[in-house]
């Protein structure tokens, strides 16, 4: 193999990386509230509107079970917007960041829904306030199932950033389908295909090593 | 215990129910249902308050109208004079500051440390950690846990747990407890061993304590008062030793017929019949309290009707820290005994009931 098709992959890796990372940070820091609003805005909950949260449930829906390959293209004037380009790596991670809201978020919701509904009462009876209960109950006690849901969300995102070739994103999955399929070179296919499952355990292995060292419940005498 | 009829001056009273009924609307599935019925309560300050009940009778609902957890669709709960029904969020959240609570399920945060759990309340209230520090240490001593501070809950027992939610509770140095089946998730052993410590911190703190719960072992070893509630109404109520040892409602039975000595031994209950045959003996509970508990009763019985006496059944007991001992006896049916045994339980002020004849 020619040190330049090396170059090339060493550059597609940096540049899934580089995606996975933005639109993974951008994409967490805006689902989890609304993972966090999905999971306590029903009626009788903490923030009761319960209106409200079929709406962004409803977004949510909608967003999730668009695919992820349509969403690419559907939201290219929102990209140019956003950007100022259509194409390459800078304009793959806006739509990599629009799926990774949704998914992060349900998975948010699920792991706050999880926590004990029995400590929710024992802060509110003392005299904690909603956005108390947000941090230092639901937060802190759903820590090992909001590292699991990063992880997940992670490891989503290495799949979907293959997609982006299609707008010219650049990344392993761009080299795979291009060097590999249409070129016909299946020495770069595997190594593409070795590179993304490499990257896959290392995020999930830390991933579930990081809940393990979060997890407190269940530690023996 | 009395009924309030003035409802803001509560004089000795840490919290009253004053006609105070539940009703939950109807939503989904769920039908609409009445949960508390005009319930009329008063906890006396520093007492320690038991209301026993089956489940669903509407106990839970009942002790967290006092904190504000639920409010009253009618009636008021008056907690040192302030109606908890008519304060908003704010003023409510301070109320419940000084207002502890334990659960039955412990309720502890499984990522927080024994320290950390006890800490909760009084970041929550905004406490700076120097002074956190200083007020958790003792409270774990008084717990007796202070060597567990850094544990997580998973590494602790039921009892320990329970411990830890008595710690936390008292955090904010509240003047009432609420304990919601605090004991009923532990064996009898450490049930004990909670209810002492529930006992103590009643008497050293001069704490009030209402406690809900469904087991008549509870309210016998540490209430002075209780109530009795049975499908959202109170049926009976009155300190915990008459209530106990002159049940009137067959509720108040029901729940007492669980304890042990209150039953016939297997053998004898098949065999015992309403009416006398010839040659039958009587089988008669006594029931004595105070210092006839303390007498040697069984002897003298024995000596004065001169004839054999078989105890079936027994048990001495302190209810509401007063001894308190019912005995199942046996006797010669025959005009002559019974009537020396009726003479000799009049004379030592014993109550007698007589449950049937064996052969």
């Amino acid at each position: 193999m020619s040190p330049d098709l090396l170059m090339l992959i060493g550059k597609a890796t940096l540049d899934t990386l580089r995606m996975v990372a933005i639109a993974g940070f951008i994409g967490a820091l805006i689902g989890l509230p609304i993972g966090i609003f999905l999971a306590t805005s029903g009626r009788g909950e903490l923030f009761p509107a319960p209106n409200v949260n079929r709406a962004v449930g409803l977004i949510v829906n909608a967003t999730r079970s668009t695919p992820f390959i349509i969403l690419v293209v559907a939201i290219i004037p929102f990209t140019r917007l956003v950007t100022g380009t259509s194409i390459g790596t800078k304009a793959a991670i806006v739509p990599l960041t629009i799926a990774t809201i949704p998914f992060f978020a349900r998975l948010v919701e699920a792991a706050i829904r999880d926590v004990d509904r029995g400590l929710i009462e024992a802060a509110r009876a003392m005299g904690a306030t909603p956005m108390q209960i947000v941090f230092k109950v639901l937060l802190a006690e759903a820590r090992p199932a909001l590292t699991l849901a990063l992880t997940m969300t992670i490891v989503s995102l290495i799949g979907y950033s293959a997609m982006v070739g299609a707008v010219g994103g650049g990344g392993l999955g761009d080299l795979g389908i291009r060097y590999g399929y249409q070129r016909f070179m299946p020495d770069v296919m595997l190594i593409v295909v070795i590179v993304l499952i490499v990257l896959v355990q290392l995020v999930q292995s830390a991933g579930d090593r990081l809940a393990r060292r979060f997890d407190k419940r269940s530690r023996k005498t | 215990m009395t009924v309030s009829t003035s409802p803001i001056e509560t004089g000795d009273a840490a919290v009253v129910f004053d006609g105070v009924s539940k009703r939950f609307a109807a939503s989904g599935q769920s039908a609409a249902f009445t949960a508390l019925n005009d319930v009329s309560l008063t906890v006396g300050r520093g007492s320690i308050t038991g209301v026993i009940g089956r489940s669903g009778a509407g106990k839970s609902t009942l002790i967290r109208l006092v904190n504000g957890l639920e409010k009253p669709t009618a009636g008021k709960v008056l907690v040192d004079g302030v109606d908890v029904g008519a304060l908003d969020e704010a003023a409510l959240r301070e109320l419940r500051r000084s207002v502890g609570m334990i659960f039955q399920h412990f309720n502890l945060l499984s990522s927080r440390t024994v320290f950390g759990n006890v800490a909760l309340p009084l970041e929550i209230a905004g406490m700076d950690r120097r002074a956190i520090d200083e007020r958790v240490r003792p409270l774990l001593d008084l717990v007796g846990l202070a060597d567990k501070h850094g544990r997580y809950p998973a590494e602790l027992s039921g009892g320990q747990k329970q411990r830890i939610g008595i710690a936390r509770a008292l955090a904010t140095e509240p003047k009432l407890l609420l304990s919601d089946e605090a004991t009923s998730a532990l064996d009898p052993e450490t049930t004990q061993s909670v209810l002492e410590l529930l006992k103590r911190i009643n008497a050293e703190l001069g704490l009030t304590v209402l406690l809900i719960t469904h087991e008549m072992e509870v309210v016998k070893a540490v209430t002075s008062d209780v109530a009795v509630i049975d499908k959202g109404e109170i049926v009976e109520r009155g300190h915990t030793f008459d209530v106990f040892t002159h049940p009137k409602h067959e509720t108040t039975r029901a729940l007492l017929s669980g304890l042990p000595g209150s039953k016939l031994p297997e053998a004898v209950a098949r065999d015992i019949r309403p009416a006398a045959a010839a040659g039958d003996r009587v089988v008669v509970r006594l029931t004595f309290f105070g210092a006839a508990a303390e007498r040697p009763l069984i002897s003298r019985l024995i000596q004065s009707i001169g004839a054999e006496v078989n105890i079936i059944a027994g048990t001495i007991d302190e209810i509401g820290s007063k001894p308190y001992g019912s005995l199942v006896v046996a006797y010669g049916a025959d005009p002559e005994t019974s009537g020396k045994a009726d003479r000799f339980f009049a004379e030592n002020g014993l109550t007698v009931e007589v449950l049937g004849y064996v052969a």
